[in-house]
């Protein structure tokens, strides 16, 4: 009943999100994880102190869609379940890999009902599925956010494995946004702005908040296209979705496809003109007022608190 | 360069959407239908290529009821050329999709395939990487730039961390994202002339192709509401009451 697990990684570093969907598989079984990167040697030693994991596998290759789910056949035979992050990797690469192995994929999975019964969200998260997949082989992706990290302090053993992958697409460049804020996915608290912020400097009063609390930010899509905030900062039903213990929610009226994206955070609060918004009346703690005047403030009193993480 | 674009018919999304009381789905009798937003910038792409006389055909596929001609005259009237409608009543699953686009490919033989990036009804974010697997092509998915440069294409993704740029040999695979293009809005005379367009209308079950579900769905329930709170006087207060929360967090 063992279970493969595609590990998620970025910039040379294991993803914090890994232990979480760890965490996730290990309800299914025995976690064998793989490491598919350029330079897998960090990645690897860092995946193997993850609590649960059985042994790590290593493929160097390019990070295309084709070379990593090639390494994932490679090994998928021997594994009833083959896993990976709902994150854009995961998402590029799991249905691929199920219509080679003729098996109908499980994604976004939420919570994890049995050995082949699972919760996904339908709809941007307003409608909730519960199925049973009877396949002999499930092939799924974990929602990383809607799971508890496991914990670290293992040491299982790494095995590098040699596979020639192929890949007709090439890679060519990366556009990465630099920001020194945690990762949205994961982060404890995160701050969002809305369009109402206003410019790419209004984004500057909410990051500056953002450090105050040590919080990760995000924007809207509406936000995001009018240039405000990179595409990488997206919350929502096509963006990232997270699961904070707190989500601070500024200038954002909320469209259906943004509260898709932060169901999962445990309390809400809202700075809003609009005392109508449908954020605001979903929101636990609420501040009618505008954001130009208030989050000033609000980062002179939260210093005064002495919140500085 | 001959492009092959697959279209779905979904509940309009902008549709506040009702889980029926029975856990047996939800509900669509009487809900306003339309194309799925992705689809509509696959379609633009499409037709964007074309205009620029890098498309020489864009025919447009899509899998579903009867009905679901409209979303093919939307694209037709876009200014794809023709249509094909695989009809079926049943709910496939996207494996399903996915073999029934790779029998309609092998009959076009397109030298790109451009479909959304997920629909927003079952928000799977499957098709595209699964016919790219059955077609045995590359894939280039959350498309938010397509450059043709002579056989191959250039592709900038939308990614977790950003954006990158993929070549991808044609034939190919595309999936758009929400920042590949502004979807026109056809001019009433389009419209019309769409009407006059091709399009066959083919039974899905001639395709030879198992069309019966692997999955098992027990229900569809709501989620969790969330219950209103309450509204705070100053900035004081609600500094206040991040601080309660942090506190409680670094407790944990």
């Amino acid at each position: 009943m063992s279970v493969l697990l595609l590990a998620d990684h970025d910039k040379g570093e294991l993803s914090p999100a890994t232990a979480r969907l760890v965490a996730a598989a290990s309800q299914l079984g025995p976690v064998d994880l793989l490491v598919v990167a350029e330079n897998p040697d960090n990645i690897a030693a860092a995946a193997a102190q993850i609590a649960g994991v059985r042994i790590v596998q290593v493929v160097k290759a390019a990070e295309t869609a084709e070379s990593i789910t090639n390494s994932l056949e490679s090994l998928a035979q021997r594994y009833q379940s083959v896993s990976a992050s709902a994150s854009s990797v995961g998402k590029d690469v799991i249905p691929r890999l199920a219509a080679k192995l003729d098996i109908q994929p499980v994604t976004d999975v939420v919570e994890i009902l049995g050995p082949n019964r699972f919760t996904r969200p339908i709809y941007a998260g307003n409608a909730l599925e519960t199925l049973t997949d009877p396949q002999p082989k499930h092939l799924l992706t974990f929602r990383a956010s809607a799971f508890r990290p496991a914990a670290s302090g293992n040491a299982a053993p790494v095995e590098n494995l040699d596979l020639s992958v192929n890949s007709a697409a090439r890679f060519l460049a990366a556009h990465r946004t630099e920001s020194d804020t945690p990762d949205l996915a994961t982060a404890q608290i995160v701050i969002g702005g809305g369009v109402s912020v206003g410019s790419a400097e209004g984004f500057q009063l909410i990051e500056k908040l953002g450090k105050t609390l040590g919080a990760a930010v995000g924007a809207t899509r509406a936000a995001v296209d009018a240039g405000y905030a990179p595409n990488d900062w997206q919350i929502g039903q096509t963006g990232k979705i997270i699961a904070p213990d707190l989500y601070i929610a500024i200038g954002i009226s909320g469209a259906l496809q943004h509260l898709a994206g932060i169901q999962g955070a445990k309390k809400i609060f809202a700075i809003n003109t609009d005392a109508e918004a449908p954020l605001v009346k979903i929101a636990d703690v609420a501040l009618i007022g505008d954001l130009f005047e208030i989050v000033p403030q609000l980062i002179a009193e939260l210093e005064k608190h002495g919140l500085k993480r | 360069m001959k492009i092959l674009v697959a279209v779905k018919r979904v509940v309009d999304h902008n549709v506040r959407i009702r889980v029926r009381p029975d856990g047996t789905g939800v509900e669509t009798t009487g809900v306003r239908m339309s194309m799925n937003p992705f689809c509509k910038h696959a379609v633009e792409a499409a037709v964007q290529l074309a205009e620029k006389g890098q498309a020489s055909e864009v025919v447009i596929v899509s899998i579903g009821p009867k009905q679901s001609n409209d979303v093919i005259l939307t694209a037709l009237a876009m200014g794809a050329h023709r249509g094909i409608l695989v009809e079926t009543d049943a709910a496939l699953e996207t494996l399903t999709i996915a073999k029934l686009l790779a029998k309609v490919t092998e009959e076009e033989q397109p030298d790109l395939i451009l479909l959304g990036k997920q629909a927003v009804d079952d928000d799977s974010n499957h098709v595209g990487q699964m016919l790219a697997a059955l077609t045995n092509r590359p894939q280039a998915t959350f498309a938010s730039e397509i450059l043709v440069k002579g056989s191959e294409l250039e592709v900038t993704r939308e990614v977790d961390y950003g954006r990158e740029t993929v070549a991808v040999p044609l034939p190919a695979v595309v999936t758009a994202d929400l920042r590949l293009n502004t979807p026109r809005n056809a001019a009433l005379p389009m419209v019309m002339k769409a009407r006059s367009k091709p399009l066959a209308v083919r039974p899905a079950t001639e395709f030879g192709i198992d069309l019966a579900p692997r999955l098992v769905v027990e229900k569809i329930s709501p989620p969790a509401e969330r219950v209103a709170g309450k509204t705070v006087g100053s900035v004081a207060d609600l500094a206040a009451a991040i601080a309660a929360e942090v506190n409680e967090m670094e407790a944990l």
